[in-house]
């Protein structure tokens, strides 16, 4: 317990990723939440990599890290534009409201 | 070591929470500002593990723009009628159990994968931190950034741009109706068409049309 060691860190990225999926899943309120918990599990897979980096003393882990983040920031940008295009044009961003597809 | 420990299960607590509250807060408001608290206690714990410059990236990038993004984004979409409607509609409480089962799975998989990890005994001592050697965390991250990973890296930067012009398209929209100043038609205005002469009839006066 008092020695912290590479499998504390990984997991809490697991807690943290399966948090995310849970997230995913129950959430019927908006999609924002839906895309903020996709942020989370990127947020796990993160921590993942970097606590792999620190421990085998390997810097690649911490390169992807900064890889994950322009990606996500990027994903961010995209998906509130579309959330923002699909309010104007309906009105509502509440997940069961959007069934257009019939899925 | 202890303070390592202190810290660690501080910071991990805190996050494991706010996480939860992320998706459990009934209002989107409150799940941005844990998701908020959830960020700056990661990249404390990256401060902390040794990786500094990833974990004030992650402030700046997260907390500085991603964040405020999303604030933005529910605070014009003012969603705040709709935040009492959680696990409501009975058409869509038929996907909670499934859900919660697929997550579980997820969940135990994950965490039989990390304790059936064998690790070798000497994996420790053989990892150097870059700090003994004299170079920070930057330097050395920089060092492999920019020589090995330059394409990479470059790709990300179209990536980022890509993403720039994207938003911008998809939420540009041309409006009806607003006067706007061309600039164009200022400077190429002539004077035939600016001004007029008129033969003014005595004790008439003169209609101007607009």
């Amino acid at each position: 317990m008092i020695d912290i060691g590479l499998g504390h860190y990984l997991t809490l990225g697991v807690v943290i990723f399966s948090i995310g999926i849970i997230g995913i899943f129950l959430n019927r309120k908006n999609i924002i939440v839906i895309l903020m918990s996709i942020e989370l599990i990127l947020l796990a897979v993160n921590i993942n990599l970097v606590s792999f980096s620190i421990y085998l003393g390997d810097l690649s882990g911490q390169v992807f890290t900064l890889f994950i983040l322009t990606v996500a920031a990027a994903e961010a940008a995209i998906g509130l534009a579309i959330i923002v295009v699909y309010f104007r044009n309906s009105g509502t961003i509440r997940v069961e409201e959007i069934d257009k597809l019939k899925g | 070591m202890i303070a390592h420990a202190i810290f660690f299960y501080v910071f991990s607590v805190i996050a494991v929470v706010s996480a939860i509250m992320v998706t459990v807060s009934k209002n989107t408001v409150h799940s941005v500002f844990f998701l908020i608290l959830d960020f700056i206690s990661i990249s404390c714990l990256f401060i902390m593990i040794g990786a500094e410059f990833l974990g004030m990236i992650m402030l700046i990038v997260y907390v500085g723009a991603v964040a405020v993004l999303f604030l933005f984004v529910v605070m014009m979409l003012n969603v705040a009628q709709q935040k009492n409607q959680w696990f409501v509609s009975k058409d869509s409480s038929r996907h909670i159990p499934i859900g919660l089962l697929i997550s579980v799975i997820i969940f135990f998989e994950l965490i039989i994968v990390i304790g059936g990890w064998k690790y070798k005994p000497d994996l420790f001592n053989s990892a150097k931190s870059s700090l003994e050697n004299g170079v920070s965390n930057t330097h050395s991250l920089g060092q492999v950034l920019y020589t090995d990973y330059i394409h990479v890296f470059q790709i990300s930067g179209m990536i980022l741009l890509i993403a720039m012009i994207g938003a911008i398209v998809l939420t540009f929209r041309q409006r009806e109706g607003v006067k706007k100043q061309s600039y164009l038609k200022q400077i190429s205005r002539e004077r035939t068409e600016g001004v007029e002469v008129l033969e003014v009839a005595s004790n008439k006066g003169v209609k101007i049309d607009d």
